[in-house]
This record gives C-alpha cells, structure tokens and sequence, in this order.
C-alpha cells in the first residue's frame, strides 16, 4: 500500500507541475511557456567508431582520408559503417555506435535513457557531456551540462582533501568564488572534517569517494546527467545518486538525464524515455511506454535464444512447457517476486541410456550463476537403463525470492552426472519484477541479490 | 518559438579551426591556476630538498659543461666567465625544453580526467607553460645570484639595455614550446613513434641551440647553416647577449625567431583544436 501512495504522489506531482503550464500557454503564448522551451536539442547524431587497433593501416586510412577532403568530396569511410551489433561478425571495420540520434528535451523534464548493454548509452552520454565529439550532427543546448559519473576525476593524491575539493570543483566547472560560498556544505555533507587537511593519499577509499560525491552533490548544472549503470561499482554511492537525483528531481526542477538498467527506478523518477537499440532510437516517449516497449523488446529477443547442442544422439527435448499455477509462460515474460513456476519436459530416448539426470542453471542478466537445480532435489529415481521412448518429467520451484532482474535457465542432460548428453541454454527466461509481496516505497537496491521474506513485530 | 533560437552552446563533429574559445578559456581561469598550483606543489611533496632541486639541475649540469666544453674542450666564450655562460644557456634551454616535453604527451598523460569531463583541452599545456614559468622564475634568480658573484668579483660582464626586450624572449620561448608541443600531442594520439621521437630529439637539438657553444664557434667553422635555422639559437643568443653583453645577433636571427614562434604557435593551436574533440577515440 505504501508503496502505491509513495509513487502516486510523485506522478501527481509532476503531471501536477506540467498541466497548468499547458493550459496557461494556450492563452499566454508567450510568457513561462515550459512545455516548449527546449533546453536541449539533439540532432542526427551519428558516431562511428574503428574496431581492431590502430597501427600500419591508421596513416594509410588518413591519407586516403584528407585526399578525398581536398578534392571536396565525402569522407570515403563514412559510408561503409555497420550497424552496432556486438553479436554478429560484420565486414567492415567500422560501425556506428549511434546513428541518426534525435530527440529534444524541455526545461524540467526527467528523461531516462533505456536500452541493453551495448545500444550506445554511454557513447550517447559522452557526446553530450563533450567528452568526445560526434561523427556527424549536432547538439544544442541552452544549458551547462554535468554528470555525476565524473566523482573524483582530477583527485590528486598528494594534496590535501580541501585543496582537491577547489581541483575538483573547477575541474566540473565550478569557479572559486562559487566553490568558496560552498565549502563548509561540502566539508560536513562528505563527514570528513577531520580529514580535510590531510592528503587524499591517506584516506580509505570510502572517504575519498564521499568527499568526491559531495562536491558532486553540490554541483549545480542545468542539465544533469545521471549514469546509474556506472555507478554500479559502489553500492553507497549508487544509493547516494539516486537518492540525490530525486532530491534535484523533485524540488528544484531540473532538467536530468537518466541512464538505467532498472526500470522499477525509471518508471518512477522519470516523466519521458528514450529506448535506444544498436545505435538507434526505436522509441521516444512516455515513461511508461517506453518501458514497456523496452521489455517487448527484450522478450522478443529472448524467444529466439534457445541453443541446442547435442553430445550424443541418445537423448533429446521434445517438449518444454512452463506454467505458472494455470497458465502457460512463453520466454520472456514478466514475473514477480514469489511467483512459483513449475517445469514440464518430454524427454526422447533414442538408443540405450544409463544412469539419466537433469540439472538447470539459473543465470542472471550478467551471467552469474544465480541457482542451480538438480532433479535429485526432489524425491525422484530414474530408471537405471531406459532403451527408448518419451519420459515426462516435471518439477515446480519454491517462491522465486531473487531480486528484479532477468534471469534466464540453462538445461543439462547427462549421464552419472558426468558425461553430458544434451544441453539447451537460455531454455527459458523471465523478467522478474516486484510484486505485491514486495511492500517498500523504494526499489529494491540493486546490488544485492535476493529479496530476504521477514516477519516483522512491534513490541511496545 | 523565438527563444528556442539562443542556445547557450552547439556541440559539433568539428571545431572552427580559428576558435580559440577565449571566453570559455576564461570561464574556466580559476582551474587554470589550481592545476599551475598543483603542478608547483606536488612535484617535490616528501622530498627533502624541495624546491632546491629546481636549482640543482641547472647548476650541476652547468659545472659539467663547463668542464667539458670550456676546460677540457677550451671552446672560447669571449670575455663571460665560462660558468655563467652555460647557466645562461641551460636555464633558457631547460624552460623551452620543460614547456615542449611536458605539453608533448598533455593527451596521452590525461587521458583518464580527459575521458571524464570537459573542459577546455587547452588549459593543460596552458597550465603546463605557467608553472615552468615560476620554475624558470627561481632559476633565473640563481643566474642573478651568480651574476652579481661575478660582477663583485670584477668580472666585465654588463647587460645591455636590451635587456628590457626579455620578457618578449620568453614570450617567444612559450610560444614555440607550448606550439611544438601541442602539434607533437595531436599526433601523439593516434601515433605514438612520435614520443620516442621526442625524447631524443630534444637531447639532439640542444647541441645545435647554442646551449653551450656561441654561435662565432659555428660561423668561424664555417656551419652556421646548422644552427641559422634554429628558432632556439637564436633565442638563447639574444638571450645571452642582453644578459652578459656577448654575443652574435642578427635582424634576421630576431625575425626570424619571432615569425616562427608566432607561426608555430597558432599551428599548434589550430591542430590541437581539431584533435582535441574526438582523440579519445583514439588514444
């Protein structure tokens, strides 16, 4: 319940923020008009980037390139660029991270940046921070742009922790005078005031990034841009970001750009969305759209996963059906935190088999090993020998009490739990989502990896 | 619609090859001076000497030289005690050769802060320049320590008035180191042969910059054209001559070095702009 209230008040808020706006602009087109004025302008963005290593062939490509400059005409390797598909052997050596990247972004609005590993977020997030420049296309803005991805960029290890807040500081761009009007704030928020005039070579790791974090913090940029896949590394300072995001978010409407992997987290801080997909935007829209749009996205993809190899021909999967209570799951469907689901194989013997037995992984997203299930789990005896014919067999899991993420299933079929007979990787996957039986007002934190069921108890 | 038009910035594939970006360049001063600030105060933290060693190594290879070229060798520096003639050289040498080596690799040494932030790429070697400055400030000081030594000493050494243009010497000096520099770290990016280029290049150069030789040893041999070509002779000549009173100059030694300096230097600048948008795609 909580949590339903906690999220309806920031959608109220920020429909509450815009609606009025809108309906002011009809009569005063002119004065305060949020809802158009574009604080930032993206336009056709493309970014092309050479695989392999630069060596002989760089000067050779650079000739080739500048000969074709002054004789006024295009840059031959423009053309022959591929799209960015990490997965598949291309032909050429170059590929488009980003390519034909448009979209605006009005003062005020929180837009989250979605899209796998690999679709061009960060490249996206470096051209916007002018870290790089684009291959082709352009950027407009009405706005300095900062990011919190850059925490301690600059720390020199030598100087005390107040000088290295004044580097750092003028480093993400701030003056003296701003940094001088902000430094007792920065001192207590990072807690390390007794530290301060000490060098930053002496500090544990933990204060060095709080004392990063909080001249971050008190950056004030007009557009903020905020990398959660980044800042996965440390879990405190993950929290810290995206508890500061919101804190911005909501109080002083600023414009922020989020990038995240947690669509629990974009749904709820972000009012627009941005799907990008090997390099392309495949949707630019509301928040919720865009999120749904994103996980059809990825079932599709996952639906034409399975991979199949087979070791011997004595066995082989005829049939996998899997149900959740009544009803049948395809791969790729949402889940939540405590749903059972229950497995249905139909295994075809071939030729003689002994000593039979079934085991799944379970993987998470990065591909860590999350669990691992074996059918001497359950109180079931195969047969010694089978000569041939179909066996059916079937199991049902425990409440899944992962945290959010999507997790896939890798099946094994050997024999005396050694030699193995048949695989099939990414037999199913699911994306698990929190559910009812998850009562927070904020998301699960990331970084841990199961959803811990407690009781709790007041005793006055 | 009308303020849609006032961007504050346009991010762009490439730079204006002019745009020197000053107003941003000022924007960003007070990092300017904390990175000079860091450069000066950190190179000799936990060392004892300290700041000393700013002047060790000038006077030590100074003694060198002078046992070498002028005792053991007896290369003839007109009426300037022998010693003093090497320090004059090696403190003006090692400022150009601080400002080119350390501006030389500015992309390659900051790639990490550089793959991080923006901020004008320039105000590295920019900083870089700066704090040589106050380096070359102390050791131009030991020259003056050293200078009166010999004057009390009655030595006949007196400065000329043009010892007034020096400051335009230095500017010339900065500007070559600083141009040279930033063309040699635009290549570096993509072609690294240049950094070991550099490293023994300078050494090379010193012996045709008249660090430790006058230029009438040259001419009287008949090899001027070694050294007649070489922005930095001539620089340490005028140098020496405004200092101590000796030395060759010429209108074209003084013009030439002033064209080159300013050509190379805006060179420097134009290349460095077009480089510094994409090169860590390339480092």
């Amino acid at each position: 319940m909580l949590k339903i209230t906690g999220k309806a008040k920031v959608m109220e808020k920020k429909t509450g923020n815009q609606q009025p706006i809108t309906e002011n602009s009809q009569q005063i087109t002119v004065n305060g008009d949020q809802s158009t004025d574009i604080i930032l302008k993206v336009e056709n963005i493309s970014k092309q980037y050479r695989l392999g290593t630069l060596g002989t062939g760089t000067i050779s490509h650079d000739l080739n390139r500048w000969w074709h400059q002054i004789r006024g005409k295009e840059d031959p390797y423009l053309k022959i660029g591929e799209t960015n598909d990490r997965s598949t052997k291309g032909e050429s050596e170059y590929v488009w991270a980003l390519k034909d990247i448009s979209f605006e972004v009005k003062r005020g609005e929180v837009l989250g940046i979605i899209g796998k590993n690999g679709a061009g977020k960060s490249t996206l997030l470096k051209i916007l921070s002018k870290v790089t420049g684009p291959t082709t296309g352009s950027i407009k803005t009405k706005g300095r742009i900062a990011s919190l991805l850059e925490v301690g960029t600059g720390f020199h290890p030598e100087m005390t922790g107040r000088e290295n807040v004044y580097l750092n500081g003028a480093i993400l761009g701030m003056t003296k005078k701003e940094i001088n009007v902000k430094i007792d704030e920065i001192i207590a928020f990072s807690g390390c005031q007794r530290y301060i005039d000490t060098p930053t070579k002496r500090y544990s790791s933990g204060m060095t990034v709080r004392l990063a974090f909080a001249v971050a913090a008190f950056l004030e940029p007009d557009i903020l841009i905020v990398d959660e896949v980044l800042a996965v590394g440390d879990a405190e300072f993950q929290k810290k970001a995206i508890g500061k995001m919101q804190d911005i978010s909501d109080s002083d409407g600023r414009t922020v750009l989020f990038v995240s992997h947690n669509m629990a987290a974009v749904k709820s801080l972000c009012t627009k969305s941005v799907v990008l997909n090997n390099g392309e935007v495949v949707f630019n829209g509301d928040v919720h759209e865009g999120v749904s749009f994103y996980s059809d996205m990825f079932s599709k993809e996952l639906q034409e996963g399975a991979k199949i190899k087979a070791f011997s021909d004595k066995v082989s999967v005829e049939k996998i059906i899997i149900n959740k209570g009544d009803k049948q799951l395809t791969t790729g469907c949402s889940l939540f935190i405590g749903d059972k689901i229950t497995f249905k194989f139909t295994l075809l013997i071939n030729s003689i088999t002994e000593g039979l037995c079934i085991s799944l992984d379970i993987l998470n997203k990065n591909e860590e090993f999350i669990a691992h299930i074996s059918h001497e789990d359950g109180e079931i005896v195969f047969e010694p020998v089978y000569e041939s014919g179909k066996i059916e067999v079937k199991f049902t899991t425990d409440k899944l009490f992962f945290i959010p993420d999507i997790y896939s299933f890798n099946l094994w079929i050997g024999q005396f739990q050694i030699t193995t007979l048949y695989t099939m990787k990414n037999v199913f996957s699911f994306v698990l989502e929190e559910g009812e039986l998850v009562k927070r007002t904020k998301a699960l934190p990331r970084h841990s990896k199961f959803f811990l069921n407690t009781k709790w108890e007041i005793n006055d | 619609m009308d303020k849609n038009k006032d961007w504050l910035y346009e991010i762009t594939p490439k730079n204006n090859l002019f745009d020197l970006n000053l107003k941003e360049v000022w924007r960003y001063r007070d990092l300017l001076f904390l990175f000079v600030k860091r450069d000066v105060v950190t190179v000799y933290k936990q060392t004892i000497l300290g700041p000393l060693w700013y002047l060790i190594q000038p006077l030590f290879t100074s003694v060198i030289f002078t046992l070498i070229f002028n005792t053991i060798a007896k290369i003839d520096t007109g009426g300037i005690p022998p010693f003093l003639f090497n320090l004059a050289g090696v403190t003006s040498w090692n400022y150009f050769r601080e400002c080119l080596t350390a501006t030389a690799d500015t992309f390659k040494k900051n790639q990490a802060i550089f793959g991080k932030v923006y901020f004008p790429r320039i105000i590295m070697p920019m900083s870089v320049v700066l704090s040589n400055l106050m380096k070359f400030g102390i050791q131009i000081g030991i020259l003056i320590a050293f200078y009166i030594f010999y004057v009390a000493s009655g030595s006949l050494i007196r400065p000329t008035i043009y010892i007034l243009t020096f400051p335009l010497v230095i500017l010339c000096m900065a500007m070559l180191g600083l141009g040279l520099g930033m063309i040699i770290s635009s290549m570096v990016t993509k072609y690294r042969d240049l950094t070991f280029l550099v490293s023994f290049g300078v050494q090379l150069l010193m012996y045709v910059s008249l660090v430790n030789l006058p230029y009438k040893e040259f001419k009287e041999r008949g090899y001027e054209w070694a050294v007649d070509y070489n922005p930095m002779a001539h620089i340490i000549e005028f140098s020496r001559y405004v200092l101590l009173g000796e030395g060759t100059v010429s209108y074209f030694g003084v013009l030439y070095t002033v064209a080159t300096s300013l050509v190379v230097f805006f060179l420097g600048i134009v290349i460095f702009n077009r480089t510094e948008k994409t090169f860590i795609d390339t480092i």
